[in-house]
Parts: C-alpha cells; structure tokens; sequence
C-alpha cells in the first residue's frame, strides 16, 4: 500500500506531461475544426504531407541528421579513444581520470545561443574563419547560412552525446582482454580492429541514436545557420504549431516524425542484435 | 636438459616505491615443466607477466634463445599465455576465440578448422563452437583460454594459476591432461600455482618464492625431501618447525632433549630450525620415546588420522594410521635422517 500512495505523484507527472500532450497531438492530427468551431475527423492532415514539398523537406532532414551524425562519429570516436586512452593508463597507475572529458561536456552547460552566437562570428563572411584564411592567403569560405553551416552546427551541438558513451564503453574494457591479444600475436592496429572496435559498437551505437533522433527533430539550428532559408522538419513542424490553423498539420507531422524515429531506433535495435555478444560483456 | 631457452639475469622489478622482484636468477630450459610456487603476492603473476612482455624489468635483462628479450613487444614473442583471470573475447565466440591467434598468423581456414577442433577435443569441449563466452561456466572457460593458448603452439606456454577455477576432480583430470600436452607438443612450460601439491605432482623443476625472491630452486622430490629453510619446508607440505641448538655434528637439541640427526657442518651451539614431516613421527606407548605429550586432537583424513599432540605447549603434528584416544599419553619417535636441521633465515 505504502508504495502505491508513492507512486501517486509519479502518476499525476505522467498524465500531465506525457499523456495530456499525446493525446491533444493525436486530437488535432485527425481533426479540422470549421468555422463553426466544431470538430471533425479526418485523415486530410495526414494526406496533405505526401506533397513533393513536405516529403523533400523530410528527405532533407533524414539527410543532415545523417550526415551530422556520420562527422560526429568520424570526430567524435577518435576524441573518445584519446581520452579513454589517456584514464586507462591513469587509472591503471591508481591516479584519478584526467577530466578532459568534462571539456567537452562543459559547452552543454551554456546558453544554447549564446554557443550558437559564437559560430556566428566565426563563420560569417568578415569573421574569425576568414580573416585567419586571408592570413594565409587562402581564398575566403562563404559557408554561413547554406547546408555545410547546418551540419557543422548539428554536429558541434550534439557531439558530447556520441562521444560520452563510446567513452564510457571505452573505459570499461578490460586490460586483460587486450594483453590476450597482443599475446596472440596482435600488434596496435590489430588490436583496436580486432577487439576495441567490436567491444565499443553498443557505444557507438547508442551515439548513434542519442545524435540522430535529436538532429532529425532540432529547429533552432538550422534557422539559425541557415538564416530561416532552410526547412527542415523540425522548422515545419515549428512554424506550423505557431500558427492556430497550422497546428492540425503540426501535429500530423509531429506523429510522422515519431512513427519515423520508431523505425530508425527499432533498425538500430537489430543492427545491435547482431552484436548480441557484446551486451553480455 | 637442453640449453637454456629463457634466462633471467638479476632481474628486479619496482612499481612506485615497492620493490616486486628482488634480483631474479633463473634459467628455463627446453621442454621443461617449470613451476612458480608461491603465496599471494609474491611476484609469480609479475615475473610471469615480464616473460610474456607486458612488463619490462626494472634491472637486469631477460634472454630468450641467447637474444635480450628488452624492448620486443608483447606481439613478436614467441610465447602464449594462459591468464589468471582468462581474458577471453567477449565479443567473440569460442571457436573464434581459439581461432584468434591462428587468424592473425593468416593461416588457411581449413588448418584453423581443424586446429581449433581438435584442441577442443584435447580440453574435452567438444561442440561448444558456437557458444558465447558469457554462457560458459567458469571452468569451461578457464579451458577455453588453454586451448586459446595451446593451439598456437608456442615455444613456451605461460599459465598463470589455469586451474584455480576447476573443482577438485576435473582438477586433477586437468593436470594430467596438461602434464601430457607438455611431453606430447614438446612445448616449454612455465607454470604459476599457489598450491603445493598441483606444484608436486606437475613440475619437472619448482621454484618456491617469498615477498619477490627465489627461496629455492629444485625437483620437487629435492624440495620436498631437502627443503633448504623452514620457510620452504612450511610452504612446501605441513610440518613441524621448531627451535633448536646444533649441539655439534649429528646432534641437535629440541625442547631440553637431545636427538640424534644426520645433519653436519653447523657451528656448534648454532641455533637453528628443525624440521620434521607429520608423517615421519611414529606414536609410542608413554615410556618407548624421548619426548612425551598427550593427544589434544584427532581428526580422520581419510587414508590416515591427523592427531595433535602437547609436548610442554609445543604441539606436534602427527599423521598415522592407527588411531589414539584424545587424552592419553603417548611419546614420539623420530628417526635421525627425517630430522632436517635448517640455518635460520
Ligand atoms: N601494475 C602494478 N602496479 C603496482 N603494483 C603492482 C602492479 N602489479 C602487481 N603489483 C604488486 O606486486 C605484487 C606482486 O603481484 P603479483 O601479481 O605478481 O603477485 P602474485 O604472486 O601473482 O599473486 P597472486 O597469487 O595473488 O596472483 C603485489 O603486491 C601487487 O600488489
Ligand atoms: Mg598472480
């Protein structure tokens, strides 16, 4: 009885933030309202996405998220190896971690824009990019406000998600197992293809989905770098909700991104099945 | 015995301040069976550890073949290692796991195929193939790691305590299992245990160990029969150690009573440690022998009974076949060349 009445709160937070929203996203998706203000149900919100428009903006987002989160991976493990590499050895002489994880962490804990406003004066045509490019005497790069900026900026916000568990999947690995392998013949390069990429997959797969889902559904971004001229679904779904008669389709959207998230998580679960060992480890 | 194959010279190893090895000498030669005997933190796992190249030594130098060993990584030695706590792949199956080293030395998929079967016959697994690490009970899987190891056929085999795991009797099925490997294969092994008696039945040469130095190196015949201190002999099998004074030459005194030995070349009046087996005291009725006690205790070990007997506060050990009453007074008897006189260390 006693952790019944304890769970009551739990409860109440349940049905005020995840059911009530949930359930007014599903109302307005399968509804129109007339003039009247009565409501109808319908399927039009949902037909009203398959235009070339809608699915190419989703086509576009897929294809940034994708992107953003094939450069975390290919900057984000090499950083994560680096410094898993330099507490093991710490670790391994009793000495604490060395914190240089907490570096890359840090930026997380500043105003989003304040970070967003510091690409700004970086990329922007007179900025801190160019200038160090004439320096050099190198042709300058126009690369705010067009794609390149979108995933650069996707990919510097979301990076500590893909470095924080390889990280930690990283640490984990015991010494011993990678002594086994250079005992049996196994020299640096082998050792890391053989034995430290396999057992760090679950790390870079939960990257995976820890940097996808959130590139795929972020706005602030790329209205940010792109300065307004590039919808991605996260801007559509945006500007829908912003506006009362767009909020039907909003919400449509909104339950095809999640059915869409769905898929690409439950494709993630049988890739990491496939590495079903490795969770036992 | 062959030439020497690996050779430590006054090798010392230091971790921080601590000192783990203290000047090592040590040959191993070809085909031998050679153990490291000694308690928990004595340095065998580290010396072990050297051996495979995992450590380098502080000073000194570690041949192997005649060729200083300092400064050749871990991979390009031609030594395998069995380890304490079997460092298996998880991520990979147990026919990849024992295929891992032949992989990396490129061979045929039809060699490794039939490599890896018939090593997992030799470690009784047969069709375990495809089993996962995790689903392996922890014997199975210290045997796993043997025949990771043993597949490759190394020069010299490193097994740090491989049999810790296994209870008694797959324990001693293990033993006669690897002491077979060793003769059949002709490989060289050095072998880490912390149990006397696996250290007896296996080994051609043991070296006993204390707080990182060698206390002594032999057959164990030697060891056991010839042990050099009263710290081997303690190590080595369950004895009687005691106090005495060599009186001179073929005389030592324990306990205000003079026994004959076989022991000369001591000074005379040296104090020194006696030594004497449990099973090397025979019981007498009270009045037959030259020291007296009364039986405090019998336990039954199976082929014979364990009694202790008070002598004036010195409590002896005493393994026999026949049976005394608790409480009744006996006397003991020694024969001279069971009594083994040691200086003191
Ligand atoms: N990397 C290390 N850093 C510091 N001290 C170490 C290190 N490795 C071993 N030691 C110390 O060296 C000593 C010998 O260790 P070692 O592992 O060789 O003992 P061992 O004889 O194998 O013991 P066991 O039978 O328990 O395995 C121990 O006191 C241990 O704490
Ligand atoms: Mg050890």
């Amino acid at each position: 009885m006693f952790k019944k009445t304890l769970s009551y709160p739990h409860l109440v937070w349940m049905v005020l933030f995840v059911i009530a929203p949930m359930f007014l996203i599903f109302l307005y998706a399968f509804t129109v309202t007339d003039d009247g203000g009565t409501l109808s149900f319908t399927l039009e919100n949902f037909a009203k996405f398959f235009e070339p428009m809608y699915i190419k903006i989703l086509f576009n987002s897929v294809w940034i998220a994708f992107l953003s989160v094939v450069f975390c991976i290919i900057l984000g493990y090499p950083a994560a190896k680096i410094i898993a590499d330099r507490d093991r050895r710490r670790i391994a002489m009793g000495k604490k971690a060395t914190g240089l994880l907490m570096l890359f962490v840090m930026p997380m804990w500043m105003n989003v824009m304040l970070r967003l406003y510091a690409w700004l004066t970086i990329l922007q045509p007179d900025g801190v990019l160019n200038s160090f490019l004439s320096l050099l005497g190198l042709p300058k790069l126009d690369i705010m406000y067009t794609q390149t900026a979108v995933v650069l900026g996707t990919v510097y916000d979301f990076i500590p998600f893909m470095i924080m568990p390889i990280y930690s999947v990283l640490i984990k690995i015991d010494d011993s197992v990678i002594e086994a392998a250079q005992d049996l013949g196994a020299n640096k390069t082998r050792v890391f293809w053989k034995v430290i990429l396999p057992l760090s997959m679950p790390g870079v797969v939960s990257g995976i989905t820890m940097v996808f889902l959130p590139a795929l559904t972020s706005f602030y971004i790329s209205d940010f770098f792109s300065g307004g001229q590039f919808m991605l679904i996260g801007n559509l779904i945006e500007k829908n909700f912003k506006n009362p008669v767009g909020r039907n389709f909003g919400s449509a959207l909104s339950i095809i991104l999640m059915i869409f998230a769905f898929l690409s998580m439950h494709v993630m679960k049988i890739f990491n099945k496939s590495n079903r060992q490795m969770d036992m480890y | 015995m062959g030439k020497h194959l690996i050779e430590f010279k006054n090798v010392c190893k230091t971790f921080d301040d601590t000192e783990v090895l203290k000047n090592i000498n040590l040959h191993i030669d070809e085909n031998e069976f050679l153990t490291l005997l000694g308690p928990s933190g004595c340095g065998k796992s580290t010396l072990l550890r050297i051996i495979a190249g995992f450590e380098e030594p502080t000073s000194g130098s570690v041949c192997f073949e005649g060729a200083d060993l300092c400064g050749v990584p871990a991979y390009e030695r031609k030594v395998n290692t069995v380890f304490q706590r079997y460092a298996l792949f998880p991520h990979l199956d147990v026919y990849d796991n024992i295929a891992f080293g032949l992989h990396i030395k490129k061979l045929g998929s039809k060699e490794i195929d039939s490599k890896v079967r018939r090593v997992l016959e030799l470690v009784n697994l047969k069709g375990f193939e495809r089993r996962t690490i995790g689903s392996l009970s922890g014997g199975q899987q210290q045997r796993i790691a043997i025949a990771r190891a043993i597949v490759n056929e190394p020069k010299v085999l490193l097994l740090d305590e491989p049999l810790a795991a296994l209870d008694l009797k797959l324990r001693q099925g293990m033993q006669l299992e690897l002491k077979n490997m060793q003769r059949e294969l002709g490989i060289t092994f050095v072998y880490v245990t912390h149990d006397q008696e696996e250290a007896l039945t296996m080994s051609d040469t043991i070296v006993v160990m204390k707080e990182g130095t060698i206390q002594q190196i032999g057959k164990p015949t030697d060891i056991y029969n010839e042990p050099k201190n009263a710290y081997v002999a303690d190590f080595i099998g369950e004895s009687n150690i005691i106090s005495g004074i060599m009186k001179h030459d073929c005389l030592v005194n324990i306990m205000d009573t003079d026994l004959e030995c076989v022991d000369t070349g001591f000074a005379p009046d040296e104090s020194v440690d006696v030594v004497i087996r449990p099973e090397d005291i025979y019981i007498l009725d009270p009045d037959k022998g030259k020291i007296t006690g009364v039986v405090e205790s019998v336990t039954f070990k199976g082929v014979h009974y364990e009694m202790v007997i008070d002598s004036n506060g010195f409590k002896w050990l005493v393994h026999d076949t026949a049976k005394y009453e608790v409480g009744s007074d006996v006397s003991l008897l020694v024969k001279p060349f069971d009594i083994h006189i040691m200086k003191k260390s």
